[in-house]
């Protein structure tokens, strides 16, 4: 099923994604550099799937969430959502979009208004992106608040009055409100506990079967995006490196990041645990305002080759619908 | 919140008491001498004449509880007569006399009270007025042109004391330009249009010069309290509810950062009563400030116990006053 995505329609499209922050230094505070958080990425996003984005911190996971959202103005490349280009667009055509695509934050306390009853959070996109009454608006709250499981009585509480699971579903809720196809879950998990966490995955994943929604989800649980993902992209240093189904890319790791980030998944038995054969890496993440030449991942990589620290490798489908920047492959390709 | 109130403006009745005390102790302790600016060939004996005629020649616990019995029986009895009308047989009750001008101290601060209001207090509204949006849009364009200006001239403007630009503003309208008078009239009466051309001419220079301290101040308390606000992941969220520009900051952000400058701009209403007492001097404005200054200089140990006394008493009012607006905005502050 996962293999045969090709005749799925592609809801988002992302080709050549760059996004540069610039940085600034020196007495006259001249462009000295860049932070190159997320360096030419490309994927495309099936309606109705889940396309899981793993990676370490500051790999450029939650920048590539918000660019494609277009939350930045991206430095180059294109992002298409629902057949509309709109890496380019201004502010205002973009505001007519934005009901299409959503978000849901890592920190459900921050990312709502301290001021705002939930009631004022969750219908605000109603009072700027359709014409329904009072009443109308109300409703529409009521039936989203049922919809991620809060209680209707909630409705003229403030944010700091709910616990941190409560404040996601409010998140989520807001993000439904007008009826999105694609939601950026960008590390909804991250900040609550265990518990709360399988809970909050699972209202997404219902929501997912009961709209039809698509989602980009961030995250650096590797068992929390096999379980939620279909295809899973991980990310090194703004780059892609591998982009496969799921079963595959759990099963069979190609990119040798992949082999590692993989292996550091904990084993709950003890004696496997201590007896593991991990692939443990050496060094630190390169800084993103200066990333080695070649390969990004050349100064860590346990089967670093030559041609690693002169070529970047190119981003290419090694197996049906597996993709992988490795230069192991590439060899391999033309050997055989 | 109604009992948080009652409960402080009751704990603020002993705290008073307290200060009263302490003010009147400094002041007894102070080698100021009401006969001291007397001429030196008036004999000793007459002097402590003088003296035991102001009362001084009493211990001193004689004298404060005197004076709380005029301040607080005698002077609120006095008023509640004048207002209504009845007649509680006050001939023979005892008023807080100014040593320098023999007249009720309480008379005084009367008279003077509108002159210090007019100024003072439109100098404030308009330092507010000017502040806000200047610190908003500073905030809004960091690091721009506006912000480094702005950045600049209210760091000026909070360094330069008013005794030096009151006069530089005189020698350059009232003197070079001759646009502004340079004393402020205080027997001057708004009766039609033109004399109230003339009030407002008078006002501009002390206005001027104390609207450029408030602005400086407020400014950037407005502007530190909006970038605060600004990379809150909050603001992120509104835009990505695709609210426009204008939305997201004038009522997310704006909003938001109101909390804290409200709390300074209440904080700051007791100075409006304070008087200028600089600026007053600088521009003869027969205000509070004036009067105090005066009194200190005169040893007229009365009026200034009273005059401080009032200022202590509108410090802890509005310092109540900020606490209840903190509690009215902020939806994450309740007192009960």
């Amino acid at each position: 099923m996962f293999d045969n995505t090709t005749d799925r329609r592609v809801l988002v499209s992302v080709s050549g994604l760059k996004m540069y922050f610039p940085i600034f230094g020196g007495i006259l505070s001249r462009h000295v550099g860049d932070v190159k958080a997320v360096d030419d990425v490309s994927f495309d996003i099936y309606e109705g799937e889940t396309l899981g984005v793993v990676g370490e911190s500051g790999c450029g996971k939650s920048t590539c969430g918000r660019a494609v959202l277009r939350l930045y103005d991206l430095t180059a490349g294109t992002v298409m959502v629902d057949g509309t280009d709109i890496s380019t667009m201004g502010q205002g055509a973009l505001r007519k979009i934005r009901p299409v695509m959503q978000m849901v934050f890592q920190d459900p306390q921050a990312c709502l208004n301290p001021r705002m009853s939930l009631a004022d959070i969750i219908g605000e996109p109603l009072v700027e992106h359709t014409r329904l009454s009072k009443a109308e608006r109300r409703d529409r709250v009521y039936d989203l608040m049922d919809a991620v499981g809060l209680n209707r009585d909630f409705a003229n509480r403030y944010p700091h009055e709910f616990s941190g699971g409560q404040r996601q579903r409010i998140g989520i809720a807001r993000a439904l409100a007008l009826n999105p196809k694609f939601i950026v879950c960008d590390e909804p998990i991250a900040a609550l506990d265990v518990s709360i966490q399988a809970q909050v995955v699972n209202l997404l994943e219902d929501l997912q079967k009961e709209f039809g929604l698509t989602y980009l989800f961030i995250s650096h649980d590797l068992s929390m995006v096999r379980h939620i993902a279909d295809r899973v992209a991980v990310m090194y240093l703004g780059k892609i490196v591998e982009l496969a189904p799921r079963e595959g890319l759990y099963r069979d790791p190609k990119h040798p990041y992949t082999q590692a980030l993989l292996s550091a998944v904990p084993e709950p038995d003890p004696v496997t645990h201590d007896t593991a054969n991990r692939t443990v890496l050496k060094g630190d993440v390169p800084s993103p305002s200066n990333p080695p030449t070649g390969c990004n991942f050349c100064t860590r990589c346990p089967r670093v080759m030559e041609i690693c620290r002169q070529q970047d490798p190119e981003f290419r489908e090694v197996e049906p619908g597996r993709f992988v920047a490795c230069h192991l492959f590439n060899e391999s390709e033309t050997a055989g | 919140m109604l009992t948080f109130t009652i409960r402080r403006l009751l704990m603020a009745i002993p705290t008073l008491l307290f200060i009263s005390l302490i003010i009147f102790l400094i002041l007894d302790l102070a080698p100021s001498d009401p006969t001291g600016s007397l001429p030196l060939t008036i004999p000793p004996e007459v002097r402590a004449d003088i003296r035991a005629s102001l009362g001084l020649d009493e211990p001193i616990h004689i004298r404060f509880l005197l004076w709380l019995q005029q301040f607080f029986v005698n002077e609120p009895l006095n008023l509640f007569e004048h207002w209504t009308g009845w007649d509680l047989g006050g001939e023979d009750r005892t008023r807080v006399i100014s040593w320098q001008t023999r007249s009720p101290v309480v008379d005084i601060i009367a008279e003077r009270m509108p002159q210090t209001l007019w100024v003072v207090g439109t100098a404030y509204i308009v330092g507010i007025l000017i502040a806000l949006p200047i610190g908003i849009y500073s905030a809004y364009k960091q690091y721009s042109v506006f912000d480094q200006a702005g950045t600049f001239i209210t760091m000026v403007g909070f360094s330069i004391p008013p005794f030096f630009s009151g006069v530089l503003v005189i020698v350059i309208f009232a003197v070079q330009l001759q646009w502004f008078p340079s004393v402020y009239d205080t027997t001057h009466e708004v009766t039609d249009w033109d004399s109230l051309v003339i009030q407002l001419k008078q006002m501009i220079l002390p206005v001027m010069v104390l609207a450029l301290q408030i602005t400086s101040q407020i400014s950037r308390f407005m502007r530190a309290s909006m970038l605060d606000n600004l990379s809150q992941d909050y603001v992120r969220t509104a835009r990505a509810k695709g609210l426009t520009e204008s939305v997201v900051v004038l009522v997310h952000v704006v909003r938001n950062s109101m909390i804290p400058v409200i709390t300074v701009i209440a904080l700051g209403v007791p100075q409006v009563f304070g008087g200028a007492i600089i600026t007053e001097q600088v521009f003869k404005v027969n205000g509070l400030g004036h009067l105090l200054i005066g009194a200190i200089q005169g040893g007229d140990i009365p009026t200034v116990q009273t005059l401080t006394f009032i200022f202590a008493v509108l410090i802890v009012l509005f310092n109540l006053i900020a606490d209840v607006l903190y509690g009215i905005l902020d939806p994450r502050i309740r007192y009960d």
